[in-house]
């Protein structure tokens, strides 16, 4: 109880400088975890989210590009292949028994920064975009082919206010630059999926390869085919017969690997982050150091006293690194709220970017580790008081020399 | 109990000189006795004192207490020792002011053998009237009253030996008068003996016993 109870009441004692030093840790500890957590959740999320498909076809350019532009709906699109294509592969024997669902896709107008991307029925009649989860209506129904029908993401349909009823005219281009002329219906909400198939505004294929204004060349064209395919086999086979042709399509498998490189082209940003959250937690470390140095002068006496009392150098030792390490749990505690609000923050962003969804409070080692190293950080920066208390001349520091 | 045998403590002083402070060729308390000890601002009692308690490490000859050698122990021996066997009242009480009035004397227990024993702390502040204060802090006491404090923490070890530095030096008169009975009365009722120093002729006069420390510190012979 000894070393507890002084502890407790040189904490108390040292209230104000207890409070701040500790709610500087908690800062380094909310921003550690957040940028370790989002971090790893991150790639680990956005190279699982392939909305169902396994690879996808588009014009000759970056897989990357295009993999954002058509599973993400981010980015520009890499140019559009000709119809051809896509019959081609459909009819070719050789892709054909290796595909299982091929859908078009056409992208290039937007309502208002929400994307607009044209497809068909299927996606929503047939398509599983998670294992065993198919899509469902929140309200309404699919849109029909042939129709100036509409289906909206959950995500989006909340921003927009839209429901079942609701009527809007597409705008030319990812930017808006003008209305067109058709006037499209809402006639079903998704249900939300956590994937950016919920932030995008789905219409009919034909609707967006003929609305007014387009290059009427656009009637022939398409901007990717999305590719399930029945074995990752039938993917290598693809990936070698249509990259390997020098021909003028791209074919972008596997999603999951293609995205990973993503997170490896900005590994950099990953390490300035981290870099970053560590000096924090250094400097955070260096102020439980120099808050409890700068009050040893005051406590010499006490420790004098103690040490008057009996008790041992080790003790009064240990006593310092405690309240070091105390002041860095409970910093660290504290970083968990610190933790939650940047996290919500950051997971609310990346969800109106991308429509992805984060689980910062997932099980990660790191909410384990971080915190216990950066109280251990704190208990180092204890160090050097705590030597300080153990070398306190006591016959000196306690009375004066009659 | 306490036995002094060819004590000597040097200091260097700023000049480089080194001066010596203490030279006690001989001294020795029994077992209870209580004695006073006379001696002037910087005659080197304290430092005695803090030989005895083993606070100050000598640069040579003995200090027994209760049979056991505390000169020829390592520092955390000596802790040991002090805290197990010895009581110390300072001039200043040496209070810890953050602390209340029985988290000071159950702190002064917890580095003895018997470690912290809440029920006879408070025995103890209540013997010296501080029943009712048990959990007020040191600034909100009157002096007499934190030197009561710092009687009842000297004495929760049940110690054999209590060492009493100016005890009444910041005292009125007075109150200097209730406060050596007190300590003397409870030392008494606890078996440890009393080595009292002073420089004040009304508190050495309530003493039976009462050496001068010139005469026992030959370095304030080799001085004058």
């Amino acid at each position: 109880m000894t070393l507890p109870l002084i502890i407790y009441r040189s904490l108390r004692q040292h209230a104000l400088s207890t409070l701040v030093t500790a709610g500087s840790i908690a800062l380094a500890a909310g921003l550690l975890l957040t940028v370790w957590v989002v971090k790893t959740q991150s790639q680990a999320v956005f190279a699982a989210t392939n909305s169902g498909f396994d690879a996808v076809l588009g014009a000759r350019g970056s897989k990357l590009q295009l993999v954002l532009n058509s599973i993400f709906h981010v980015e520009t699109s890499p140019g559009n292949i000709s119809a051809a294509d896509f019959e081609m592969l459909r009819r070719n024997p050789m892709f054909a028994g290796a595909i299982k669902h091929a859908l078009p896709i056409a992208v290039g107008d937007s309502y208002h920064g929400w994307r607009i991307v044209g497809t068909v029925e299927t996606l929503f009649d047939e398509i599983e975009y998670a294992p065993g989860r198919r899509y469902a209506f929140a309200s309404g129904r699919n849109f029909k082919l042939g129709t100036e029908e509409a289906v909206v993401g959950a995500y989006a349909a909340r921003q927009l206010g839209w429901k079942v009823g609701s009527t809007f005219h597409p705008q030319h281009g990812v930017g808006g630059d003008h209305d067109h002329e058709e006037l499209y219906t809402v006639v079903g909400v998704l249900e939300p999926t956590n994937s950016p198939v919920d932030r995008v505004i789905w219409i009919p294929l034909e609707g967006l390869q003929t609305m007014s204004g387009h290059n009427p060349l656009a009637k022939t064209e398409i901007s990717a085919v999305l590719i399930q395919l029945r074995a990752s086999t039938a993917g290598l086979m693809m990936n070698n017969v249509l990259n390997q042709s020098g021909g003028k399509l791209t074919f972008a498998y596997p999603i999951g690997t293609i995205v990973a490189e993503l997170f490896n082209k900005i590994g950099w940003v990953d390490r300035v982050l981290t870099l970053v959250a560590w000096l924090v937690a250094a400097v955070a470390a260096g102020s439980v150091l120099v808050s409890i140095y700068n009050s040893m002068s005051a406590r010499q006496r006490d420790i004098a006293i103690l040490r008057a009392l009996g008790a041992r150098r080790r003790t009064v030792f240990g006593a310092v690194l405690g309240e070091a390490a105390v002041i860095g749990a409970l910093g660290a505690a504290a970083g968990f709220a610190v933790f939650a609000i940047l996290a919500a923050v950051v997971a609310s962003i990346v969800r109106a970017q991308t429509g992805v969804v984060l689980e910062p409070w997932q099980w990660h080692p790191v909410l384990a580790w971080g915190p216990a190293a950066l109280a251990g950080l704190c208990a180092l920066g204890g160090l050097v008081p705590a030597l300080k208390a153990y070398r306190v001349p006591v016959a000196e520091t306690i009375a004066p020399v009659s | 109990m306490l036995d002094v045998v060819q004590l000597r403590k040097t200091f260097v002083a700023p000049d480089g000189e080194r001066v010596e402070i203490v030279n006690v060729p001989a001294f020795a308390l029994g077992a209870g006795a209580q004695l006073g000890l006379r001696g002037e601002s910087g005659s080197g009692k304290t430092t005695f004192l803090h030989l005895i308690a083993g606070i100050l490490a000598a640069d040579s000859g003995t200090v027994n207490v209760d049979g056991e050698t505390m000169t020829t122990l390592g520092e955390a021996e000596r802790d040991r020792l002090r805290a197990a066997k010895i009581g110390y009242i300072f001039q200043s009480f040496n209070l810890l002011q953050g602390y209340t009035v029985i988290e000071n004397v159950v702190l002064g227990m917890s580095f003895g053998p018997r470690g912290a024993d809440r029920g006879h702390a408070r025995e103890l502040l209540e013997r010296v009237g501080l029943g009712t204060r048990l959990h007020h802090f040191p600034r909100q006491l009157s002096t007499g009253q934190q030197q009561r404090v710092a009687v009842a923490r000297a004495l929760a070890n049940r110690p054999r030996l209590v060492l009493a530095d100016e005890p009444t030096g910041n005292l009125d008169r007075k109150h200097a008068h209730d406060s050596l009975r007190l300590i003397r009365e409870v030392c008494r009722e606890n078996g440890a003996a009393l080595l009292l120093v002073s420089h004040d002729e009304s508190v050495l006069r309530e003493f039976e016993q009462v050496q001068d420390f010139a005469q026992i510190n030959a370095a304030l012979r080799g001085q004058s």
